[in-house]
Parts: C-alpha cells; sequence; structure tokens
C-alpha cells in the first residue's frame, strides 16, 4: 500500500472537451441500468489523457456523471496507481519498471539515468518541467525487460546506451519507436526461430537453407 | 522433442501475421462455431472436461469442473469475466493473446458464455495494457460488424463483449477483487464464501477465466478434447505458454507442451542459460509468487502443475524468472517482498503489515545488517501471514520469502557474518 493524497494546488474547475464528453455517454452505455459506477476507471482515464494529470475538479464532474458519492470517486483515484495525482512532465512521464525480472536485467541503470537526467526524487519535475518518472510494478512486459512504460507504449529490451538515446529523441522531437529497441519481433527470441516455421519471420530453415 | 507447429494453439503468437479477423480465419479461427455451440452446453463442458484443461491464471483448476458450478435456471443473468490483468512479476502471455491473436480470446468468450448460459462477457484489461486493449476492441468491434457477436448475430446465441480496464493494481488480477473493480469500486477481494458462481459481478452468478484459459477453447472444441489430452502428461495436460525471462541468453514467450523439462525450455527456445547451464543459480518457476527451485533440483525438472508442487512449489502462470550465480538473491527476493507490500490492498492485518514487516527485514539481510536469530523469526512471521489473510496475496508474499529460506539460509548467515566482521575490523 502507498499512502496517495491529492495534491495541494489544483485547478478552479473541469469539463470534458465535447468529444470526451460523447465518449463517455458511450462508455457509461456500455454497463447495465444502475451500474452506471463501473465507468468510474475509464472516465478518470479519459479525464487524466485529456488534463495530463487528475485533479480534484475532474473527480467531482466525473462523481456527478456517475451518480456516485465524491468519496466513492475518491476513493477509486487514489487506489489505482495510474492516476497521476500531481502534473506530470509536458513532454513525458516515464514509468520504469523495477521489479525483480527487470532488476536481473539492469533497470537499476535506468533508474540512476533517471535521477541524474530527469529529477533526484520520482514525481518529481525536471528543471524545465518536461519529463517526470516514477519506478512502476512488473508491466507485464518480462520477456522483454527491461522495459518502460511512456505513454500508451512500452519501449523494451533496453540498456543505458538505448535509454539515453532514447531519453535525447523524446526531448528533441525526434521520431522514437515503441517495442522492442533491439528489433526484436515481440516476445519472439532474440534472432532465428525454431518454431512457428511456416508463419513467417526468420527460422532456423531459412539459416539452414542459406 | 519440441510440440510440433501443427500442434500449436497460438500460431500468431508473434505478431508475424494479421491480427485482424480475415488474418485469424485464414489461421481456422471462427470456422464452424455454430455447430459447436448448436451441440449444447453438456457437451462443450463435457470435451472441456476430456481435455484436461486446468486454469491458466495460476491455480490450475479444471476449467470444465468450474463452468459446471454455475447454477442452472437461475433467474439472473450470468456472467463470463475474463482475466486480463497479468500482473504477476514474470507473466506476459496473455498480453501476446490480446495483441497478436485477440479473435481466439472473442471466439473462446462466445463458446464459453454459451456453455454457462451468460450473454454478456467482460474482459478485463490491466490498465498499463494501453495498446493491447485498443487491439483487442478493434477485434471484438470487427466481430460485431461480422455479425459473429452481438443481438442476433450468426451463431444464434445472443452476446455482448465489454472491454473494460483497470488502472494499476495487481490486487485486481484476484477474481472478487477484478469483480469489485469492474462494479467501480476499490479492487478489494471479497470474503469467500459466496463463490463468484453464487455472487459475482453485480450479485449474479460469475466465472472469471484467465486469457490463456479461454483463448484456447474454441481450438480445444474443434480438434477435440481428446487431441488436447494426448499432448502433456496425465493430470497436466495440453500446451501452455511458457515466459522466460531473466538470465538467458533469449527471453521469450513459447508454446510447448504441458511437463516440457525445465532445461529443454531453456536450452532449446532461449539460447541456454547466460553462462552455461552450470552458472544457473535457481529459478522462480511460476510467477513471483512461487518458491524458488535451486539449480541442483532443475536438471530433471519438469514443467507441469504436479511436478512442482512435489518441490513445495507451483507451475503458478509458468512465468519463469532465471537468476544465474551473478544474482544477489536476498536482494531478488527482497525486491518480490517490496511488490507484494506495494501490492496489498490493505483490508487484512497480517498482509497490510506483515508485507511491509518482511520486506524491511529482508531489506537490512540483504545488507547484512541484522541478527542471525532474526532468520527465524522471519519465517515464522511468513508463517503467520500465511493462510491468515482474506485472498491468497498473503500467501503470494509468504511462499518467495520461505523458499529463500529454505534454501540459501547459509547465503543470509554468510552475509551477516561478513557484516559483523566489517564492523568489527572497522571499530579496530
Ligand atoms: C493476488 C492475486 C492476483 C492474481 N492475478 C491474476 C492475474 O493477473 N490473472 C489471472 O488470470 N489470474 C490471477 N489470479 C487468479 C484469479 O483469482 C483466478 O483464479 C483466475 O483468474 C481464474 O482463472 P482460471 O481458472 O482460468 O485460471 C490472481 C490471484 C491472486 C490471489
Ligand atoms: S491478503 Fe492482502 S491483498 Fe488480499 S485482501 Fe488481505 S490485505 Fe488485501
Ligand atoms: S518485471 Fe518489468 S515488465 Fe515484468
Amino acid at each position: 500500500m502507498a499512502v496517495r493524497r491529492l495534491y495541494p494546488e489544483q485547478p478552479l474547475s473541469f469539463a470534458f472537451t465535447p468529444e470526451n464528453e460523447a465518449w463517455a455517454k458511450r462508455e457509461i452505455a456500455k454497463y447495465p441500468q444502475g451500474k452506471e459506477a463501473s465507468a468510474v476507471i475509464a472516465l478518470l482515464w479519459r479525464a487524466q489523457e485529456q488534463e495530463g494529470w487528475t485533479t480534484e475538479p475532474a473527480l467531482r464532474a466525473i462523481a456527478e456523471m456517475l451518480g456516485m458519492a465524491y468519496i466513492r470517486v475518491l476513493e477509486v483515484a487514489t487506489f489505482y496507481t495510474m492516476f497521476q495525482l500531481a502534473p506530470v512532465g509536458k513532454k513525458a512521464h516515464l514509468q520504469v519498471c523495477g521489479t525483480t525480472p527487470c532488476m536481473l536485467r539492469g533497470s537499476e541503470a535506468l533508474i540512476e539515468i533517471c535521477k541524474e537526467r530527469i529529477a533526484e526524487h520520482p514525481h518529481e519535475l525536471s528543471a524545465d518541467g518536461q519529463f517526470s518518472w516514477e519506478e512502476v510494478e512488473c508491466l507485464g512486459c518480462c520477456a522483454n525487460a527491461p522495459v518502460v512504460q511512456i505513454g500508451k507504449d512500452v519501449f523494451e529490451d533496453l540498456d543505458p546506451q538505448l535509454f539515453e538515446k532514447l531519453l535525447h529523441d523524446l526531448d528533441t522531437g525526434a521520431p522514437v519507436k515503441p517495442g522492442s529497441q533491439i528489433g526484436r519481433q515481440c516476445s519472439a527470441p532474440e534472432g532465428v526461430r525454431i518454431t512457428l516455421l511456416d508463419v513467417g519471420g526468420p527460422t532456423k530453415r531459412d539459416a539452414e537453407k542459406v | 522433442m519440441q510440440l510440433q507447429d501443427k500442434d500449436r494453439i497460438f500460431r500468431n503468437l508473434y505478431g508475424f501475421h494479421d491480427w485482424r479477423l480475415a488474418g485469424a480465419r485464414a489461421r481456422g479461427a471462427w470456422d464452424g462455431t455454430k455447430a459447436l455451440i448448436d451441440n449444447g452446453p453438456d457437451w462443450i463442458i463435457g470435451e472441456m472436461k476430456t481435455s484436461g484443461l486446468r486454469g491458466r491464471g495460476g491455480a490450475g483448476f479444471p476449467t470444465g469442473l468450474k463452468w459446471s458450478f454455475m447454477p442452472k435456471n437461475d433467474p439472473r443473468p450470468s456472467y463470463l469475466v475474463i482475466n486480463g490483468d497479468e500482473s504477476e512479476p514474470g507473466s506476459c502471455k496473455d498480453r501476446e493473446i490480446m495483441r497478436n491473436d485477440p479473435h481466439l480470446l472473442i471466439e473462446g468468450a462466445l463458446l464459453a458464455s454459451s456453455a454457462m448460459k451468460a450473454h454478456t462477457c467482460f474482459i478485463y484489461l490491466r490498465g498499463e495494457f494501453i495498446r493491447e486493449r485498443e487491439r483487442l476492441q478493434a477485434a471484438v468491434d470487427e466481430a460485431y460488424d461480422a455479425k459473429l457477436i452481438g443481438k442476433n448475430n450468426i451463431h444464434g446465441w445472443d452476446f455482448d463483449i465489454v472491454v473494460h480496464h483497470g488502472a494499476g493494481a495487481y490486487i485486481c488480477g484476484e477474481e472478487t477483487a477484478l469483480i469489485e473493480s469492474i462494479e467501480g469500486k476499490k479492487g478489494m477481494p471479497r470474503l469467500k464464501p459466496p463463490f463468484p458462481a453464487n455472487v459475482g459481478l453485480y450479485g449474479a452468478p460469475t466465472t472469471v477465466n484467465n486469457v490463456e484459459s479461454i483463448a484456447v477453447v474454441p481450438d480445444i472444441l474443434r480438434r477435440g478434447g481428446a487431441w488436447f489430452a494426448s499432448l502433456g502428461l496425465p493430470n497436466n495436460t495440453g500446451t501452455k505458454l511458457f515466459q522466460i525471462s531473466g538470465h538467458v541468453n533469449k527471453p521469450c514467450v513459447v508454446e510447448e507442451e504441458m511437463g516440457i523439462p525445465l532445461r529443454d525450455l531453456i536450452d532449446m527456445h532461449c539460447g541456454g542459460v547466460r553462462g552455461g547451464w552450470d552458472n544457473l543459480l535457481a529459478v522462480i518457476p511460476g510467477g513471483s509468487s512461487m518458491p524458488m527451485i535451486p539449480a541442483h533440483q532443475c536438471n530433471d525438472l519438469t514443467m507441469d502443475f504436479d511436478a512442482l508442487v512435489k518441490l513445495k512449489s507451483g507451475l503458478g502462470t509458468a512465468a519463469i524468472i532465471v537468476m544465474d550465480k551473478s544474482t544477489d538473491i536476498i536482494k531478488a527476493i527482497a525486491r518480490i517482498a517490496y511488490f507484494y507490500k506495494h501490492e496489498s490492498c490493505g483490508q487484512c492485518t497480517p498482509c497490510r503489515e506483515g508485507t511491509g514487516w518482511m520486506w524491511r527485514v529482508l531489506e537490512r539481510m540483504r545488507r547484512g545488517e541484522a541478527e542471525k536469530r532474526e532468520i527465524d523469526l522471519l519465517f515464522a512471521v511468513t508463517k503467520q501471514v500465511e493462510g491468515h489473510t482474506i485472498c491468497a496475496l498473503g500467501d503470494a508474499a509468504a511462499w518467495p520469502v520461505q523458499g529463500l529460506i529454505r534454501n540459501y539460509r547459509h547465503v543470509i548467515e554468510e552475509r551477516i557474518d561478513a557484516r559483523h566482521e566489517a564492523v568489527k575490523e572497522a571499530a579496530e
């Protein structure tokens, strides 16, 4: 368990954009009548995408939309750790996986780089306000460890050099490619494959032909 | 002998091919689905029982049997909930199903639901799987458009799928916490009984199954339960997605027969242990909660539920974390203990307090700043947590620590001795 509280400085108001408002209505309609609260995570998530972080006025607005008591929405926002309760870096918030499978393959070095390049502490903004980072628990990509999630994407098979380059590219706005940073296809073993030989990609059979 | 390609269920595991409906159909999905449904629930559940499939979410409970627990002729709606929370450290297989072969899951969901008289299925993905969610939703939309699912679909079983997601909480993988989460609450596990089959989602009969358990259903029904049962070992049948991470040369996810020797899995599919087989220290065989197996027990180890239980461990999600001799084993387990401390939902005192306590002691032991008598104390505390909590997270937190003490007490003692020596020297 971690103690998670709302940020002391809050914006005055929140409103979904018209598109997000329409999307939220469709989302709520997916659940049985009377079970509107089921949409709370989805709506909070959309609000966070819109605002950059999860704000108190957004919690209040969503509580109203779903007919929930504010305290119930606050409970949800503080329980689930993907809700960022404080502003995050404008260009990127990096979620560095630190759990054992990633640790065994070098995640500690990535965290050191975050401390040096971004900010000493997790959830702290970099001097220019463009970056922030945190250590997160297993991201479910362990066969591609170590990994860092940035926004919707996961950057996999990292090492310090590749990670430094990624940070640099994010900063300068150069294009970045999610997924394996060493060119693996998803979680297929690196190099030639000995399974699923009839379905494309480099395989042992191809290698033997050469 | 490795599993032959013709017997693989996940033919697009790595995403070399089209994940969309057309691609899935070319690989054999959605073929004769109506005839399977028309055979009726008893036939479907019978085939599942014949297949011997044991749940792929960790506990290994027989899937056909689980489905047969759903009450018959109940006036309430029934629900199938598919568990795609995939958060157990080491586990990364459901992700590949959801993003590379989502139609296997969707077709499986329809077949399973028809057998349990459910007209609605919720698929719960962990919040971090955003691309996977987009992919799965797109595949669900395709299935609606092609009238494979939805009201008045071509299969004659009205069926809706809702793709739902969390937002970062391992505990939501526990089935009752997952149900709470879908209901819009904190993911706090419920006391059982009542079990979800009687009082589940929205108070209605519910079955919760893992993504892999459901995604193998179409192949089992099309090829026959006997085909699935012919693979693997008795009581540990079929194929399984293994996930190998850590100190191997080529970490990967791979579908293999249940009961494959660990050494074959690592040597054949992962390019061996880093530095060679003799450089192996230990493996965690089934996700972070399973006690480690030291190298000397790995030589002839087969990867199945029963073999691992005999070694006081478990197959779990078949997520194998390999550690070579460079590993600081206390630190590796201390980091797992931190994970459980971080993920405890906090409603039971032994878990809330115990997970933090175990982590802090292990952190001291990692640095050697402990007393030897604390090793027994730590073991005793794990026993006070294990079995004394609402859900199995308490057990999951206790087991790896027990595994460490059972197998590597000498390492902890040496660390403590070394530290005491160093302190003494510094004082002199
Ligand atoms: C703390 C905890 C976390 C769990 N996480 C998952 C998970 O991420 N995915 C999963 O399928 N099952 C998970 N389970 C197991 C589920 O409670 C449930 O047994 C499983 O989804 C049933 O599916 P199956 O019968 O197909 O295996 C977890 C259990 C516990 C106690
Ligand atoms: S065992 Fe831990 S995670 Fe499970 S219900 Fe109790 S406090 Fe929550
Ligand atoms: S431990 Fe990092 S993705 Fe699993």
